[in-house]
C-alpha cells in the first residue's frame, strides 16, 4: 500500500478528543485549534488553500453533541453536531422549529445535508447562513463552554461583524436551544436554484403575540430586522414597514447579486411573511 | 488505519486530515470515485458512509476510519451488473460518463417507487454537463418502479 501525503495537508494536524472535557482542555491550551465538525465550509477553504488554520479540534468523536432533545419546559435544545438530514428527519423539529426544517430542506444537496451541522453554520458565521435568520427570528441562545464553564449568549449578540462571532477562542458552541414559540414561523430562501445555491437572500420571521422578521445576505451579518418588526407591530402600512426595512439593511454587490436587487428582494420577502402568515 | 470499503478491509497509512477521496483514489487504487470540482458542488465524488451519500473530497478520512464506505466498485462495478447500472444504459443516461458513479451512488439510496419529484430532490447535489438530466431522471425512475414492482411480487 502506497502512502502518500497531499502537500496541503502534510503541514496540519488533527486533535481528537475523548471527551467534551478533553476537548475543552485541547483549546484551552492551544489558541490555534480550531473546530473541526462537518467540514463543509473547512474542506472548500482547504481545497482553495486559504484556509490559514493548520491544527483543527476534531469534534466528531463528541456524540453528546449530535442529540436533539426537549427540556420539560419546552425549551429545543439542538446539539451543535447536529446535520441538516437530523433536523429534517426529527419529529421534534417539525413540530416545534419547521422553519428550520424548511431551511434545512433547502441547504446544499442532500451530501452536504448529511454533513453540514448547525453548529458550523453558526461557527462559520457567513451572512448568508440559511439557518442564521431562523435562530435569530427565533429569540434562540447559542451555549459556549469552555474548561471554565458555560456562557449563554443570545443569538442576537452572536455576530459581531462579517465573520467574527462572540465565540473566544477557548470556546466550542456546544448547544443551541430555542425557546417555545407561539406563533406561526415562516421561512424563505432566495437563490439562483432551488439546491446547491448560496442564498441571495434569506429570511425567516414569526408571527404571533409578537413579530420576529430576520434577514441573511443583507448586511455583513445575519440581522433583526427590529425597524422593520415594529412597523409592521404598530400596523402602519406595508410601505411604511418596507421604508423602515431599507434604512436598517446595507446590502452590497457581489458575483451572487447587486445590492439593489438584494433590498427589493428583502422587502418583496417581508410583503410575503405578512401576507403568508396572517 | 484501517478502513471498511465495499465489505473489504483496507489497511492504509494516511494523515488523518487527508480527503476521503485521495485515499480511495490513489491508496485504494479505487477509482471509480471522481473528482470534478473538489468543493462540494458537484457530487462526481459521492460515496455511501454507513449508508448515507456524502462528498468525498469534504471528508477526512479520519471521520471514515471505523465506519461503512461504499463507493461505485461496491455498487456494481465494471460489470455493470446493478440494475441501476442496467437502467441507465437503457435510457443513454450517461454520456461522458464523468458524473455518472456519483449519481449511480445518490440513486442507490433512493426508495423503491420514488416519484420524479424525490428523485430530482435526491441528485440536487449531482451535477451532470452532458444530458440535461431527463435521461438520468428516467432511468431512475424506471429502475426503482421495476425494484418496487420485484418487491410487490
Ligand atoms: C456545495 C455546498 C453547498 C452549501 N449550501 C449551503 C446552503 O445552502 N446554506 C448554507 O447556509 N450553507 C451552505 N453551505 C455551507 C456549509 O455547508 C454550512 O455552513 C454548514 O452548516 C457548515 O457546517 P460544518 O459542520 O460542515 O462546518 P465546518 O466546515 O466543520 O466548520 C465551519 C466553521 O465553523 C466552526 N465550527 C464548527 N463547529 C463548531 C462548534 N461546535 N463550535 C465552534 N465552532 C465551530 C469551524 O471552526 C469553522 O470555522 C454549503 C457548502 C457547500 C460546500
Ligand atoms: S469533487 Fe466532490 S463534489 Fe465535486
Ligand atoms: S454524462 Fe457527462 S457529466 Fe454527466
Amino acid at each position: 500500500m502506497t502512502t502518500w501525503t497531499s502537500p496541503a495537508i502534510s503541514s496540519m494536524r488533527l486533535e481528537r478528543p475523548r471527551s467534551l472535557a478533553h476537548a475543552l482542555d485541547l483549546l484551552e491550551a492551544d489558541r490555534g485549534l480550531t473546530p473541526m465538525a462537518g467540514c463543509t465550509d473547512l474542506y472548500v477553504g482547504i481545497h482553495f488553500g486559504s484556509l490559514k488554520q493548520r491544527r483543527f479540534l476534531d469534534l466528531q468523536p463528541l456524540a453528546s453533541l449530535r442529540k436533539i432533545q426537549k427540556r420539560p419546559d419546552g425549551t429545543l435544545v439542538l446539539g451543535a453536531l447536529v446535520t441538516y438530514s437530523q433536523c429534517l428527519d426529527s419529529p421534534l423539529v417539525a413540530r416545534a422549529l419547521p422553519m428550520l426544517a424548511s431551511a434545512a430542506k433547502e441547504i446544499g444537496g442532500v451530501q452536504i445535508r448529511n454533513r453540514g451541522t448547525l453548529g458550523g453554520n453558526l461557527g462559520n458565521a457567513s451572512p448568508a447562513g440559511d439557518t442564521l435568520p431562523v435562530f435569530l427570528a427565533a429569540d434562540a441562545t447559542v451555549v459556549l463552554a469552555s474548561a471554565r464553564g458555560v456562557r449563554r449568549v443570545p443569538i442576537s449578540q452572536f455576530f459581531l461583524g462579517y465573520r467574527k462571532t462572540a465565540r473566544r477562542h477557548n470556546e466550542l458552541i456546544t448547544e443551541i436551544e430555542v425557546p417555545p414559540i407561539a406563533g406561526k414561523q415562516w421561512f424563505r430562501k432566495v437563490g439562483t436554484r432551488a439546491a446547491n445555491a448560496i442564498s441571495k437572500v434569506v429570511a425567516a420571521g414569526v408571527r404571533g403575540e409578537g413579530i420576529t422578521f430576520a434577514l441573511g445576505a443583507v448586511a455583513p451579518v445575519a440581522m433583526r430586522a427590529y425597524a422593520a418588526e415594529c412597523a409592521l407591530g404598530s400596523a402602519l402600512p406595508l410601505s411604511e414597514a418596507h421604508r423602515a426595512l431599507r434604512s436598517e439593511i446595507t446590502p452590497i454587490d457581489d458575483l451572487r447579486s447587486t445590492a439593489a436587487y438584494r433590498a427589493r428582494t428583502a422587502c418583496a420577502l417581508l410583503t410575503q411573511f405578512w401576507s403568508e402568515t396572517r | 488505519m484501517k478502513l471498511r470499503i465495499n465489505g473489504t478491509t483496507f489497511r492504509v497509512e494516511a494523515h488523518p486530515l487527508e480527503r476521503l477521496l485521495d485515499v480511495l483514489r490513489i491508496q485504494c487504487k479505487l477509482t471509480g470515485t471522481k473528482e470534478g470540482c473538489g468543493e462540494g458542488e458537484c457530487g462526481a465524488c459521492t460515496v455511501l458512509l454507513d449508508g448515507e451519500p456524502v462528498n468525498a473530497c469534504l471528508v477526512p478520512v479520519a471521520h471514515a476510519e471505523g465506519r461503512s464506505i461504499t463507493t461505485i466498485e461496491g455498487l456494481g462495478g465494471t460489470e455493470g451488473s446493478h440494475p441501476l447500472q442496467r437502467s441507465f444504459v437503457e435510457q443513454g443516461a450517461a454520456q461522458c460518463g464523468f458524473c455518472t458513479p456519483g449519481m449511480l451512488i445518490s440513486a442507490s439510496v433512493i426508495p423503491a417507487g420514488a416519484r420524479r419529484e424525490e428523485i430530482r430532490c435526491a441528485l440536487a447535489g449531482n451535477l451532470c454537463r452532458c444530458t440535461g438530466y431527463s435521461a438520468v431522471y428516467r432511468a431512475v425512475e424506471l429502475a426503482r418502479a421495476k425494484r418496487a414492482r420485484r418487491r410487490a411480487r
